[in-house]
């Protein structure tokens, strides 16, 4: 099911202009790509964060397609919710057309507080679709540190001090975690190629049942790039493997993009603010050393997860 | 047929749900209202209703559940207690903006800490300004026919209000009594169907719920809950006498247990409202005008009413079965105010009762009916039944 | 209740009965939006250079780039565009060129 782009174009993106996401925000942009291939008619489900606000600022909103947002923490118990009265009211013939069900919510709204919700909704094994998109923090509230921040990134509730190099613990592996409840699709991607986002968007929501796409988005203030550089660090997200890019369909592990040579860490890290105090001081070639060691361990695990080998052309 | 059966309270407050047949229940167990999503389980596993009944992870995500449902357009119920019903608060005041008609069987329980399974009113009054319609039962019977009656009311199109039913934990919730019950397809027809305003699911005219609205407009869709509970005041008689109908059943918003010529009033909810009213008669048959004001609904509260019943009396004592440390009790804050309101200076004892289930007896009503005689009044609450 | 109400009558409600049931609003009404005004850089496109890849349609946060039956790129809507430069980033033709907005003092891009 290729997707080709040109024959979107003339496609309305479920969400309009209008809305007050910074300029060069990567959340709109994960929305665009990745409900440009979805034909059904959707219902959207928001966690509160950034996206939420910002699209919907009364008495304005920038959804096409019916909208809901309760609370932060709950997502996954909102589609549950809106699924389960679709299943009712089609069964009592009070709805005819088939609709289908996206949840959107940021790392802070779906690997901390939300993850319950989530869980559950997962298990219960509700037809439906969540993306996180992940920028990695709580930006809504200014850039603080969630457990989607990666190790030794500067946050405001982790900031890298004169003792401390910014956050030190790994982030949370979720993507895992979804994938232990065994539902039928779960994948991890990043807006560096808008195929792929549409691809595996379009995969998740095609399925039946639970499914769960994972989407790395910059934040421009958070991670300090210039807002023109949406496409090229997500590019290097995935070219330096700081964010795989594979999908797990029921149950079988698959790399979905594989880099053609090694691309070292560095060249991800070095245009973000946010990992500015890496590059500077007499700790700067440990730290990054180190940073390179994670992402060798990491994608490891990945490839044995996949049973799959890696040659690059270094 | 309309049948006469013995059930606990939550059992008929779960048939009330098999009758009512709602498209979507989100539940979550709790002690003492877990009897209620377990009975209506059985009903979903025997086919006895076609409902989605949704097992949720915690009543957090039961009630949002709920919420989202009841927006999408669908029928909704359930059932929860104490803190349960603490953990649900952050959604409550979001289903009363969504103008979520949900029906809630909310079973009295008092709030932990310390932890303690029994009745006291502390979790629905955490909740008095969350924009919920709150009915107080005294027994089984009227947990029964006020779940039924309540969809009429919630759905409402000049209400469109979420509405607590509450019993008595245990004391209402566990006791077993004769509840008279209407037959399936007298409900079926009182309910009917759910018209949903501007409901999610219609993809054609898509809607955006829960937006992000700051200073320009917070305070105007506020407004418009006060009004949806200002319309309760004036329907909620209708709905009523239309259940009156088909059930023979009226409950008043106000039970007025021989007050009219009283001269010493006890104003109670819920389950301890029986033990007044045996003292009543007990004392009316020595001669003392007493009578007994039952508040079946709490919000929205029916201040003239209370007012009226109040105020000719010689001397009230309201009895609360709830604290609000630092404070006044809240019914006797809210009769407080009626009477303030209206112009009357009645001698009123405030009274504390029955918290974590602690039992109410005769004995004490009589007591609090002789301090009003005696016009032992004071200022500062009572507490009923304290070791002190 | 439902069927006298739209997008363009709840636009600015003037007082509390106006507002719609639940505070809902409607589909797409940001539309009426300009987040335009945000913007200090402007993106000039050169319809000689571009070739149409849509990278930049598929990149740009706020649906900005306009394209035309053909699925060409044919403008971009000024009304929306933010300024971000992401499009003149992803550019493989450098055909959107970033210029400041004090280039154009008698054109705000405004409709």
């Amino acid at each position: 099911m290729a997707i080709r782009l040109k024959d979107y174009t003339e496609k309305i993106s479920p969400l309009s202009g209008g809305h007050r996401l910074c300029p060069g925000c990567g959340a709109p942009t994960a929305v665009h790509q990745g409900l440009m291939g979805i034909d059904s008619p959707l219902v959207v489900v928001n966690a509160t964060g950034c996206l939420e606000v910002s699209t919907t600022v009364y008495p304005f909103s920038a959804w096409r397609v019916p909208w809901i947002h309760t609370a932060f923490e709950n997502a996954g118990a909102g589609v549950s919710g809106v699924e389960a009265a679709y299943i009712a009211l089609k069964k009592r013939g009070k709805i005819d057309k088939d609709i289908k069900f996206v949840t959107f919510g940021g790392d802070g709204g779906t690997y901390d507080i939300g993850l319950q919700s989530l869980s559950g909704a997962l298990e219960r094994g509700h037809d439906f679709t969540y993306i996180c998109y992940n920028n990695q923090g709580y930006m809504n509230t200014g850039a603080q540190r969630s457990s989607a921040t990666p190790r030794r990134a500067n946050a405001t509730t982790s900031p890298a001090g004169t003792v401390i190099p910014g956050k030190l613990q790994r982030a949370k592996d979720l993507t895992a975690i979804v994938e232990a409840h065994h539902i039928p699709y779960v994948a991890q991607t990043t807006l560096f190629n808008a195929t792929d986002v549409a691809e595996k968007v379009k995969k998740a929501v095609e399925t039946p049942g639970p499914a769960f796409v994972n989407i790395l988005v910059p934040c421009v203030l958070f991670w300090g790039i210039d807002p023109a550089l949406q496409h090229e660090i997500c590019r290097l997200a995935a070219d330096t493997r700081f964010w795989p890019v594979y999908e797990v369909e029921n149950g079988k592990w698959k790399i979905t993009y594989k880099p053609k040579k090694r691309v070292p860490i560095e060249e991800f890290l070095k245009p973000q603010a946010r990992y500015r105090h890496l590059f500077k001081g007499d700790t700067s070639k440990a730290l990054l050393e180190q940073a390179q060691a994670d992402i060798e361990f990491e994608w490891q695990e990945l490839l044995d997860r996949c049973g799959e080998t890696w040659d690059p052309a270094d | 047929m309309p049948r006469r059966e013995i059930i606990s309270g939550n059992w008929a407050f779960a048939e009330a749900m098999r009758q009512i047949n709602p498209d979507v229940v989100a539940a979550y167990p709790i002690t003492p209202s877990t009897d209620i999503p377990m009975k209506f389980a059985e009903f979903v596993a025997n086919g006895k209703v076609d409902t989605n009944f949704v097992t949720v992870e915690s009543e957090h995500s039961a009630i949002t559940a709920c919420v989202t449902a009841a927006a999408a357009g669908a029928r909704v119920m359930t059932a929860s207690s104490a803190n349960g019903v603490a953990l649900m608060h952050e959604i409550f005041p979001i289903a009363a903006f969504f103008r979520n008609p949900i029906v809630f069987g909310l079973v009295n329980r008092s709030l932990g800490a310390p932890i303690n399974i029994h009745c006291d009113h502390s979790d629905s009054m955490g909740e008095r300004d969350a924009g919920w319609v709150h009915l107080y039962c005294e027994d089984a019977q009227e947990a029964y026919d006020s779940a039924i009656l309540a969809v009429r009311l919630a759905e409402h199109k000049d209400i469109l209000s979420p509405v607590f039913v509450c019993q008595d934990g245990f004391i209402t919730s566990h006791s077993f009594e004769a509840v008279s019950m209407l037959d399936d397809e007298t409900v079926k027809s009182f309910v009917g169907e759910r018209d949903a305003d501007l409901p999610l699911l219609d993809v054609d005219n898509p809607v955006t719920y829960g937006s992000f609205a700051m200073s320009e407009y917070y305070f105007e869709i506020k407004r418009q809950q006060v009004e949806a509970h200002r319309n309760v005041l004036k329907h909620y008689d209708s709905v009523a006498r239309d259940y009156e109908s088909v059930s023979g059943r009226f409950y008043p918003k106000l039970d007025k247990y021989r007050t009219d010529d009283a001269d010493f009033i006890v104003v109670v909810m819920s389950s301890a409202s029986g033990v007044v009213k045996d003292v009543v008669d007990e004392l009316r048959e020595k001669g003392v005008k007493a009578g007994c004001l039952r508040i079946r609904m709490f919000r929205p509260f029916p201040a003239a009413d209370v007012a009226e019943v109040l105020g000719k009396a010689k001397a009230v004592a309201v009895l609360d079965r709830a604290l609000s440390i630092g404070g006044t009790a809240p019914l006797s804050a809210e009769v407080k105010s009626a009477l303030y309101d209206a112009g009357a200076h009645v001698p009123l004892q405030s009274c504390v009762y029955g918290l974590g289930g602690r039992d109410f007896f005769p004995q004490h009503a009589m007591e609090i009916f002789a301090d009003l005689q005696k016009g032992n009044i004071r200022a500062e609450e009572r507490y009923i039944g304290l070791l002190e | 209740m439902k069927k006298e109400m739209n997008s363009a009558e709840m636009a600015r409600p003037k007082k509390w009965q106006d507002v719609p049931m639940a505070g809902v609003a409607f589909g797409a009404s940001a539309e009426a939006v300009e987040t335009g005004q945000w913007r200090s850089i402007r993106p000039v496109w050169d319809s000689e250079k571009c070739i149409s890849c849509l990278l930049c349609w598929n990149q740009c946060p706020d649906r900005a780039i306009l394209t035309d039956e053909n699925g060409k790129v044919s403008g971009i809507d000024l009304f929306f565009c933010k300024g971000c430069g992401i499009c003149a980033h992803v550019c493989p033709k450098d055909a959107i060129e970033m210029k400041p907005e004090a280039d154009f003092p008698s054109d705000s891009g405004s409709r």
